[in-house]
């Protein structure tokens, strides 16, 4: 007997949705339609990780994504749209090549997606969904303490994140001086003469 | 059905969406629209990964918010060049940034 499933019935809602704004976010040519899209598009993936049961991800997706970045985004197209560049028209030879090698490379994609072997890793759900997605989880293995589904069977080779958590934290400093390196005003030169 | 296909697929559509957006736009920020798709799709497998096998469930999300973050960093420094090359040129079409070309 059908059982309606609630979840993946939302799934398929949001993942339809999520993939018309991407092709929407595509095939329009004006750019502020298409960072609109573009926030749908972010707004739909961050539902699929909550779908997934990673919560911690899908709020930093919600977070950083659709505040952070998406705020620059629209700064970025807030200083340059300038009529011409609003609608930025491109030719129907380009498009014909950019849609046929995207098709191409969907259907590799898809067929190497049906090729790959999955039936090792489909039996291997987790042995306890609810325990191990929480962001305290997270938290430690970004704390130096070893997680992970070994430990809990006594085996203590298991990665930790610290060393890859400074080197981001070193990153996004480089990124700060840079970015606002890069964007100063700069004095002219030739003015001042 | 595998249950993590439908997921795949929805990380190759917004993949191959980004790739394209990246060779069809010739706004820059196009182009920085389409690396944020491009590096969505591949998130979406990330966390569909850690979701499905147990020896990913960690890795997945990590990889996962390394990759937002890294994304986040990203677009800082590609507007910053943006902005820049607007200023210097008062255009944004990639196909005017020709200086180096052999």
């Amino acid at each position: 007997m059908y059982e309606f499933d609630v979840q993946l019935f939302v799934f398929w809602l949001v993942a339809i949705g999520t993939g018309l704004c991407a092709i929407a976010t595509v095939i329009t040519q004006n750019i502020v339609r298409s960072v609109t899209w573009l926030l749908f598009t972010l707004a739909g993936t961050s539902g699929v990780f909550f779908l997934l049961g990673a919560d911690f991800v899908g709020a930093i997706q919600l977070l950083i994504y659709v505040g952070g970045t998406m705020v620059l985004v629209v700064f970025g197209v807030m200083l340059t749209a300038q009529g011409p560049f609003i609608n930025m028209k491109t030719s129907g030879a380009e498009w014909a090549i950019s849609i046929v090698a995207g098709i191409t490379l969907f259907a590799v994609l898809c067929f190497g997606l049906g090729n790959m072997g999955m039936q090792k890793t489909a039996p291997a759900q987790l042995e306890d969904p609810q325990a191990s997605h929480h962001a305290a989880t997270l938290g430690m293995g970004f704390s130096g303490a070893p997680v992970g589904p070994q430990i809990a069977q006594g085996l203590t080779n298991r990665a930790h994140y610290l060393l890859p958590f400074e080197i981001v934290s070193i990153h996004l400093l480089v990124v700060l001086i840079g970015a606002a390196y890069l964007a100063r005003a700069k004095k002219r030169k030739e003015a001042a003469k | 059905m595998d249950p993590m296909t439908p997921y795949l697929v929805l990380g190759a559509i917004l993949f191959v969406c980004g790739v394209v957006c990246m060779a069809t736009k010739r706004n820059a920020i196009g182009v920085l629209i389409g690396v944020e798709l491009v590096l969505n799709g591949a998130n979406v497998n990330f966390v569909t990964f850690s979701r499905f096998n147990a020896d990913f469930q960690i890795e997945g999300m990590v990889f996962a918010l390394f990759v937002i973050v890294m994304a986040a960093g990203e677009a800082a420094v590609a507007l910053a060049i943006v902005l820049n090359f607007y200023n210097n040129h008062t255009t944004v079409d990639v196909d005017s940034a020709e200086e180096l070309k052999g």
